[in-house]
């Protein structure tokens, strides 16, 4: 057994994984948010990869001005987006509102193949060092990099709803919309800012990994990766969601560890979440940490 | 239409402009559930004001008509109009409404029961933009010293509680008028007198005026200071809280046990003849 492959690929995996809450967490929000289910939250990466890209190596921004730029472009972007396409959506049955984001995820994904061309695009090195070695283990300056932005956005998020007026308006929303609008609260409002929120946050999961693999329309497979993080968390839980995303991410390197050494079937690591996605679907559908109602008899 | 039919009505001379008043307004809901008929009235500023009636009556709707809550339910307003504090505010946003000054209390007190007391509190003052509200927090805790204890989910409150949160944070607003939908529903006898004295203690000390609908017509007038009844959606009787308590058919329909003898429901018909259509 080669204990220091299986550490490196459980680090890797917690690293990955934690990129996966972040974006799992995202959805979670448009989700809780506005009920809706976001077919298109990968294109949100992809997005944000190709504009802080184009960014970068049109202008030669610095790469930090380049991501807060791309920050703006997404707040707006998502803002827009939930004003033009989803608000007169509202009201309409849930498989209306599905379809329209599948149409929204194929439309962006070929727009960006349009604009940008199909061929994945390396960002220009941004760290000196590419790998650090801690406590034996190689890893990636930017894992590192993503490592620390994805704790800032989960401490975020948590100071968000906990503290904030808007996040806790945003609670109230995914309550009771009825509620939160007598509340004072403008329901419209809640929703766009939810959609801007999530797009922000993720296209930063867009661009980390864009630096690691490269920007391609690959990046929009964290949309569908992200299901089973969500779905193992319970769709309306962030920190369900962020737990699922570790999970995932772990359970993935360690089924490639399992598989390079053992079976050697190939590629299990690609279908290992969505196998987990199938048994709790059947064992738990609420996932670890979706709420049911507070029934107080 | 609206405008020659509000003409009609007789104006109270020498009474101050009404901080709320509805005129003939009509609400459709589904665009085609007609639920208020012309229904008209009048809250003075500081006061306490019952609207009473059956169920169905359109006492809910009418709040709702007011805090604009109603387009959620896809009910709307189609005729006359509701003037707060000389402007018009029917067909406006619900939190524009709450910046306004309205606060509704919804039926059912409505916490967000995932949140704990405390963040329900805060939610309350979410239309506020002063620096005031630390300050509200811990007058609305002086009024409810219970909900300081309480650091839980509020959905495992206590019914009570949930009502007095459900008050407190209606405070936490500032608002000039607050509607209050069924204060008492399913709270036993001993707390409904507790809530109705907080009701009107806010009245006093605070100066919140207050549409109060409820069922119970006897706690309901022992606070207000004038009352509407409605049926079907419009306002068969209206006076203050005496004449009310002392008219033989609201003795016998909405206080229970007027009369000498049991009167069976034909004499209903009487009832409807006495009533004063608005």
């Amino acid at each position: 057994m080669n204990t220091h492959l299986l550490l490196q690929l459980v680090v890797n995996g917690l690293i990955v994984g934690a990129l996966y809450g972040v974006v799992a967490m995202s959805f979670v929000l448009i989700y809780k948010a506005s009920q809706v289910v976001n077919f298109a939250q990968g294109e949100f990466l992809l997005i944000g990869a190709w504009v802080c890209w184009w960014l970068l190596t049109t202008y030669q921004l610095p790469f930090l001005v380049g991501m807060l730029v791309t920050f703006a472009f997404m707040l707006v972007f998502g803002i827009a987006l939930q004003v033009v396409v989803l608000r007169p959506l509202i009201g309409e049955p849930i498989i209306s509102v599905i379809m329209v984001t599948i149409g929204l995820s194929i439309f962006f994904q070929a727009l960006c193949k349009w604009l940008f061309g199909v061929f994945a695009q390396p960002f220009p090195p941004i760290f000196s060092t590419q790998a650090v070695s801690i406590l034996g283990l190689e890893i990636q300056t930017v894992y590192l990099m993503s490592l620390g932005i994805s704790v800032a956005m989960m401490a975020g998020f948590a100071w968000f709803f906990r503290y904030s007026k808007h996040g806790l308006a945003m609670r109230a929303t995914a309550f009771n919309q009825q509620v939160a609008q007598s509340l004072g609260i403008s329901v419209r409002n809640v929703f766009a800012l939810a959609w801007a929120i999530s797009a922000v946050v993720s296209s930063v999961a867009g661009i980390v990994v864009g630096i690691v693999n490269g920007v391609s329309s690959a990046l929009s497979l964290y949309g569908i990766k992200v299901f089973p993080a969500v779905i193992l968390g319970g769709l309306d839980s962030v920190v369900g969601a962020v737990i699922g995303g570790l999970v995932i991410g772990v359970l993935e390197n360690v089924a490639q560890y399992v598989d390079g050494q053992y079976l050697h079937w190939g590629n299990l690591y690609e279908i290992v979440p969505f196998y987990v996605l199938v048994v709790i679907l059947m064992i738990k559908p609420y996932g670890l940490f979706g709420t049911r109602d507070i029934e107080r008899v | 239409m609206s405008q020659v039919m509000t003409l009609e009505r007789p104006i109270p001379d020498a009474a101050p402009a009404p901080l709320l008043s509805l005129r003939n307004v009509e609400v459709v809901y589904d665009d085609v559930i007609l639920v208020l008929r012309g229904l008209s009235l009048d809250v003075p500023a500081g006061s306490i004001t019952a609207l009473l009636g059956a169920n169905g009556a359109g006492k809910s709707t009418t709040l709702k008509a007011i805090s604009g809550l109603l387009r959620s339910e896809d009910g709307e307003v189609t005729r006359g109009e509701i003037v707060f504090d000389g402007a018009r505010i029917d067909g406006i946003e619900p939190d524009r409404i709450v910046r306004r000054g309205i606060f509704q209390v919804m039926e059912g007190r409505r916490i967000v029961a995932d949140m704990t007391p405390m963040e329900n509190l805060r939610l309350g003052a979410f239309s506020r933009r002063d620096r005031e509200i630390g300050q509200d927090l811990e007058r609305v805790l002086t009024y409810f010293p219970r909900l300081k204890e309480r650091t839980g989910a509020a959905g495992y409150l206590s019914g009570g509680e949930q009502q007095m949160l459900a008050i407190g944070r209606a405070l936490m607003a500032r608002p000039r008028l607050i509607l209050m939908d069924e204060p008492s529903m399913g709270l036993s006898p001993l707390l409904v007198k507790e809530v109705f004295a907080i009701i009107r203690q806010i009245n006093r000390d605070l100066g919140v005026t207050i549409l109060l609908v409820e069922q119970n017509a006897r706690a309901a007038l022992s606070v207000a200071d004038r009352g509407y009844i409605m049926e079907q959606g419009k306002v068969v009787l209206d006076g203050t809280v005496e004449e009310l308590r002392t008219n033989e058919d609201v003795k016998e329909f909405y206080l229970g046990g007027a009369g000498d003898q049991r009167k069976s429901f034909r004499n209903l018909k009487s009832f409807k003849r006495r009533k004063r259509w608005i």
